[in-house]
């Protein structure tokens, strides 16, 4: 089937976020991906990537990503504990007069080795997960993975929209994870726009309020995509009325997207009302864009 | 030798605080010469990593036993590393549990739970 050209998207960087899990981000960012004239498609929902399960790319690249994390000179230690006593996060403890460093607890700020003052402690990298590039058609797509117990995804995120990766002439997808904390403050902060999803329940609202929230206090422009919508009251959809928060578009609950959905099928390439579901909603977002552009710039 | 015991409360007759990591006080025991001293956990309003910072508390307290309800993987491993005893403490006062442990009551803590890693205060 062919993909409806969208025009003038150019050089903007759309972010697809949510206050809880399986509320459709995914969907909706790999749809609105696929529906574009090209894109690329970034995953940061690193503990649990999974746009990759619909675009089935081909893997180009594949890159470890490492932070720093603080190791001791046992000879040069004389224990005066000033590493110990900074820490914030206590990732440090003196115990039978030998340092004892917590590298799963360690945040990489490197300040032990700041106010040390016999230069006994040095960092060395510690790898905390991978980045992978690859493509499928007309779609770029990266995707971080953090190693299971590691405190903070935040570093691979801050890798994946690195400038090396957003290239500057083309629209861009960020397939956020779900939540309003560090690892989504830090997938958003470069956005130009922001689509929250929300689900029709009382739950729903809850998690739309904290998502709104965030992007308020970021000063991102933003509107609402409420998904899984049943012909009875949408409890998001009055949050949204009672807030003046513009709804950018509505997905039936449908058995049959669940399906292709389910089954790692892009919507858009299956069904006609969903290509042209989210062909509408792309042209709307970048409208919005440009107004914002215009009128903020 | 001293035992340490997490505390709710700067009293000898109220309970253990069921938290290591975050309990508001420590009291610390010493057998020998039956005095007690109740230290505050400064460890208790810490962003992260609260069982590291209070372990190195309690063993710069020179304390050889701790009894507590429950322990963390983290705080766990500095204490062993410093050579502390660590037993389970009764779901009861802290007297009761100094008794207990007087009157060789109480068992060596065998369970380590995983720590909850900041997931208190997200």
């Amino acid at each position: 089937m062919p993909v409806i050209m969208v025009a003038g998207t150019d050089n903007m960087k759309i972010a697809v976020l949510s206050g809880k899990g399986g509320t459709g981000k995914t969907l909706v960012a790999v749809n609105l991906a696929a529906v574009s004239r090209q894109a690329t498609y970034i995953d940061c929902d690193v503990e649990e990537a999974n746009g990759h399960l619909f675009f089935k790319p081909e893997w180009l690249k594949k890159e470890d990503i490492a932070v720093k994390v603080p190791q001791v000179n046992e000879d040069l230690c004389d224990g005066c504990r000033k590493c110990v006593n900074f820490c914030k996060f206590n990732a440090l403890v003196y115990i039978k007069d030998k340092l004892q460093i917590f590298e799963e607890i360690c945040h990489s700020c490197g300040g032990c080795l700041l106010v040390c003052p016999f230069k006994a402690l040095k960092e060395k990298d510690k790898v905390i997960g991978v980045i992978q590039k690859g493509v499928s058609d007309n779609v770029i797509i990266y995707t971080g993975l953090l190693n299971p117990g590691e405190p903070s995804g935040v570093p691979i995120i801050n890798k994946l929209l690195s400038k090396e990766n957003v290239p500057e002439n083309q629209l861009t997808i960020i397939d956020c994870p779900p939540g309003s904390a560090c690892v989504v403050m830090e997938s958003i902060k470069d956005a130009d726009y922001c689509i929250l999803v929300a689900e029709p329940t009382l739950f729903g609202v809850h998690n739309l309020n904290m998502v709104y929230q965030l992007v308020k206090l970021f000063n991102k422009p933003f509107g609402v995509l409420l998904n899984k919508c049943l012909p009875e009251d949408n409890p998001a959809e009055k949050f949204c009325r009672e807030n003046r928060i513009r709804i950018l578009s509505r997905i039936p609950f449908d058995n049959n997207l669940g399906t292709l959905n389910s089954n790692g099928e892009i919507v858009v390439k299956k069904e006609k009302k969903y290509q042209q579901l989210f062909s509408s909603l792309l042209d709307t977002v970048v409208k919005e864009v440009q107004y914002e552009t215009t009128a903020n710039p | 030798m001293k035992i340490a015991i997490p505390a709710e409360n700067r009293n000898i007759d109220s309970n253990v605080c069921a938290s290591f990591g975050r309990a508001p006080y420590f009291l610390i025991y010493d057998i020998e010469t039956k005095e007690s001293t109740f230290k505050e956990n400064t460890a208790a309003v810490s962003t992260g990593g609260a069982g590291i910072k209070a372990a190195q508390i309690i063993v710069d307290e020179k304390v050889n036993t701790l009894l507590t309800v429950q322990l963390g993987e983290n705080a766990a491993k500095v204490l062993k590393g410093a050579d502390v005893r660590i037993y389970k403490a009764i779901d009861a006062s802290i007297k009761e549990n100094i008794e207990s442990f007087a009157a060789d009551k109480l068992v060596l803590l065998t369970q380590i739970h995983a720590g909850y890693h900041g997931r208190g205060n997200r």
